[in-house]
């Protein structure tokens, strides 16, 4: 659909006359203005999906689109507050550690209720986790539990699993248990905000296939239907006892092609949110949408990550990464080639992220040819005075990679191709199999908002999220003594320490914070209100009353 | 006849092995792991990489796998997709909307083409000829997915009469404007291919002995003209069918169909291979058997073609 996509401009060309003189579309009158009227509580609200990837399993949901509906459907224990990142209860009334992090009780909320009328209990935590966990049950997030102890039990590297029980799962009464770690992790009840940790009811156990076409959960929506790569109806769970009671009467998710077809009907206003502006419509869409056009920065880094395998960058000095990373005008590309769809990075933390510190990078994301020069000459040198980015062409990363380029090269004389993939399962294979020749394209979203988040888990030697092939001992020493911190105060501190660290050892060069171009129709009262993850909080979106 | 009607079926198989084998190869040669890139840009885990290619069978050497799929195609199971979904459940929802399409672009094809070749085809050399000439010129060097953002843009976005996308693919109504645009195309050729028919048979001996004959002007043309000048028209609107199923992965996704072009995109993006080597084997099949009736219908218009 990309062709087709350019092609637009073509069709927008040819038909530049007509617009000119054709009333403005369907943006009628000044009597939509966001505010005005009534809320209904009970309005229904339509927001585009696209086909989730996998049956709704709150396990296996590793894409967004299946997790956007997931989220409404299931509470877990705990949420994150958005902008701040601060830890907020949902199902759970606390989840404390003992004296070394190592040892969590969660106490639960009592009286809540699944959508079949049945009771969450601690079973049905510490049921879901066993059974999410097992290597068997085929669920694409079973790692999260890995920090459990008896993990290697249900999940072994190689061959069957020994139990379907992990040990350190233990239930103490009805609204009570405990989770045992395998060592201590300050920030534990963090990551319990994630789609995995949710609580599953009785009869999911019986047919999880069935369970997956129709869900049963203790959010605050029930799940109605789900006609495939059509429709998914959502509506307000009348009986929900969460602090985030649903605003409005429901949703329906609705399947569309393309963004460029998604965007036609919201401006036609068959359709309420959409995911993103299309690339085609990325310079007009404020003026098409006035106030209803959305631009939320979200928690998601962009940077570009030197092979550490390679011979070009097995001994580099990080002086050459340094002078590289300010050879790049961040400013001039984000605003220009990107149209201020992203933010300049100035740190390997994304913000919205605890911890996360303004200019944590100092000068080595500032864009300064001149110093950029003398810190390569210093390092002596890009070998082969040449670098190529690898990216994968199946989504538009090429205008930015090759404005990369550009500025690299005009800054520094360093010759740089952009080294295109056809597609990301391509891209990936690359990556997976060490093959990188230079450097290449690499993203994070958050998990959950602590700066470890964005640190040890792309870092880490043994980060199952790296893939250059980055290992600093002083690093990994730091990052295990922060995890195991008395508070998590003393962590994001620590980690803070450890980003310095890697600011002299520059395992990746960070370019721009992701941001959500979106828009929302006039049926939306007030602004639609966004998440860390860079999806809207779907509970607090109120619809117009009609009149 | 049935003998022949019995070789042309024998010789499908051999056409259906081929051609599903080199899909079935093709889909496999492409570099990178579907399973794995469904993690995207975050770690896999290695274990569950494992069980899941396991359960996909993905595991087997790719003689075994096609040989399993090609056994299970045969007792009707079209196999899973990484969503844990039935293929043909999928293709049952997505061909029913696409024939939908490929329908009213097949008649908006057959009635504007062939009614405007006619049209032409009597008048050739005049100024209407010359003006149909030129307007299936342009049409033919228009790009099918220009034509399409052209309409939607024109149509929806400006003027506002139509909805810009299909809402609700089993509605005939708002089908029109996405095969009018499949339609276009074909339509423009089919309309040069009965115009020149026309034009040829105009000066044909059989013609002249009909208006020799004193036979009414309706009845030269609509039988005797008509009938003859099908021929070549029908050939092509044959082989046309598969041409609108592939130029429905393009209509499709700008109206927004949910039919079987965008679900072979959407596989094809996942590398979703039981999908599309199922949605590929039933266009094969789709193609055969119309290429046989096409060949059939030859007899019914000119009786003096025979098959042994």
């Amino acid at each position: 659909m990309r062709g087709a996509k350019s092609a637009k401009w073509v069709a927008g060309a040819a038909i530049i006359a007509l617009a000119a003189t054709a009333c403005g579309g369907s943006d009628s009158g000044n009597d939509d203005s966001m505010s005005s009227g009534k809320a209904d509580p009970n309005g229904i609200l339509t927001a585009q999906l696209s086909e989730p990837q996998n049956p709704l399993q709150p396990a296996n949901a590793k894409e967004s689109q299946g997790s956007r509906v997931l989220r409404t459907i299931f509470s877990g224990l705990v949420d994150y507050e958005p902008g701040t990142g601060k830890l907020e209860y949902i199902n759970a009334e606390s989840v404390t550690p003992n004296a070394d992090s190592s040892v969590w009780t969660v106490k639960l909320k009592p009286g809540w209720k699944f959508h079949d009328g049945t009771t969450v209990t601690s079973k049905s935590f510490v049921d879901s986790w066993n059974w999410s966990a097992n290597v068997k049950n085929n669920q694409t997030n079973s790692s999260w539990f890995q920090d459990i102890k008896g993990y290697e039990d249900v999940h072994p590297a190689k061959g069957a699993p020994k139990a379907d029980k992990m040990s350190g799962l233990k239930i103490v009464d009805e609204n009570t248990f405990t989770i045992s770690l395998t060592g201590p992790v300050s920030y534990f009840a963090y990551k319990l905000g994630y789609d995995v940790w949710a609580p599953l009811p009785e009869s999911f156990f019986k047919d999880p296939a069935a369970a997956g076409q129709k869900p049963i959960g203790n959010g605050p929506y029930k799940f109605v239907s789900w006609d495939h790569k059509k429709l998914i109806k959502v509506r307000k769970f009348d009986d929900y006892q969460g602090p985030n009671k649903a605003k409005n009467g429901g949703i329906d998710f609705k399947n569309y092609t393309t963004a460029d077809a998604a965007y036609s009907d919201l401006r036609s206003n068959n359709l309420d949110w959409i995911e993103a502006i299309p690339v085609t419509s990325l310079t007009s869409y404020k003026q098409d949408l006035g106030d209803r056009a959305i631009d939320a920065e979200y928690s998601a880094i962009q940077s570009i990550v030197p092979a550490f395998y390679t011979k070009q960058f097995k001994d580099i000095n990080p002086k050459v990464i340094q002078g590289l990373s300010m050879a790049i005008d961040r400013d001039t590309i984000t605003k220009t080639v990107l149209h201020g769809t992203r933010t300049p990075a100035d740190s390997f933390v994304a913000r919205g992220v605890l911890g996360y510190k303004a200019g944590a990078l100092g000068d080595v994301t500032k864009y300064d040819p001149a110093q950029a020069k003398k810190l390569i000459q210093e390092g002596g040198g890009v070998p082969g005075n040449k670098i190529s980015i690898q990216f994968n062409a199946d989504q538009s990363h090429k205008p930015w990679v090759d404005a990369v380029c550009n500025s690299i090269r005009k800054a520094v004389n360093v010759e740089c191709v952009g080294d295109s993939k056809p597609d990301f399962q391509a891209d990936l294979n690359a990556r997976d199999n060490k093959q990188v020749k230079s450097m290449y394209r690499g993203g994070w979203v958050l998990d959950y908002p602590v700066n470890s988040n964005f640190m040890r888990d792309l870092y880490g030697t043994t980060a199952a999220g790296n893939t250059s092939g980055y290992s600093n001992k002083e690093f990994d020493e730091l990052a295990s003594k922060a995890d195991k911190a008395k508070t998590l105060d003393e962590t994001v501190k620590m980690y803070q320490d450890a980003e310095q660290l890697l600011k002299n050892d520059m395992p990746a060069i960070p370019l721009w914070f992701y941001k959500n171009n979106s828009g929302q129709s006039v049926n939306v009262f007030g602004k639609i209100p966004y998440g860390q993850d860079g999806d809207p909080i779907f509970t607090d979106v109120q619809v117009k009353a009609k009149k | 006849m049935g003998r022949y009607v019995a070789r042309r079926l024998l010789q499908m198989i051999p056409v259906f092995i081929g051609t599903t084998l080199i899909i079935f190869l093709m889909v496999h040669i492409l570099p990178g792991d579907p399973i794995r890139a469904m993690w995207g840009d975050k770690a896999a885990d290695p274990a569950q990489v494992a069980s899941l290619r396991h359960e996909f069978g993905l595991d087997q050497p790719l003689w075994k796998q096609y040989v399993d799929y090609m056994g299970n195609l045969f007792q009707g199971d079209f196999g899973k997709t990484f969503g844990g979904r039935e293929v043909i459940d999928e293709m049952s929802e997505s061909f029913p909307v696409t024939l939908r399409l490929t329908a009213v672009a097949m008649l908006i094809e057959i009635i504007v083409g062939i009614g405007l070749g006619a049209w032409a085809g009597l008048r050739a050399g005049k100024a209407a000829d010359t003006g149909v000439l030129i307007f299936t010129l342009i049409v033919i060097s228009i790009p099918v997915f220009v034509l399409g953002f052209l309409a939607r843009f024109v149509l929806a976005d400006q003027l506002g009469w139509v909805a810009p996308n299909v809402q609700d693919s089993t509605d005939y109504a708002q089908l029109f404007l996405p095969g009018f645009v499949l339609a276009m195309l074909s339509m423009a050729y089919v309309a040069r291919l009965t115009r020149t028919t026309f034009a040829e048979n105009l000066r044909a001996d059989y013609m002249r002995t009909a208006m020799a004959k004193g036979l009414p002007r309706r009845r030269i043309v609509g039988v005797h003209l008509l009938r003859n000048s099908l021929i070549p028209v029908v050939t092509f609107l044959g082989t046309d069918v598969g041409g609108f199923i592939g130029g429905a992965v393009v209509t499709e996704g700008i109206f927004n169909v949910q039919g079987v072009g965008n679900l072979l995109f959407k596989a094809l993006q996942q590398r979703e291979g039981s999908t599309i080597v199922g949605v590929v084997t039933v266009f094969v099949l789709v193609i055969l058997v119309i290429n046989l009736l096409v060949d059939l219908l030859y007899a019914v218009l000119d009786p003096r073609i025979r098959y042994a």
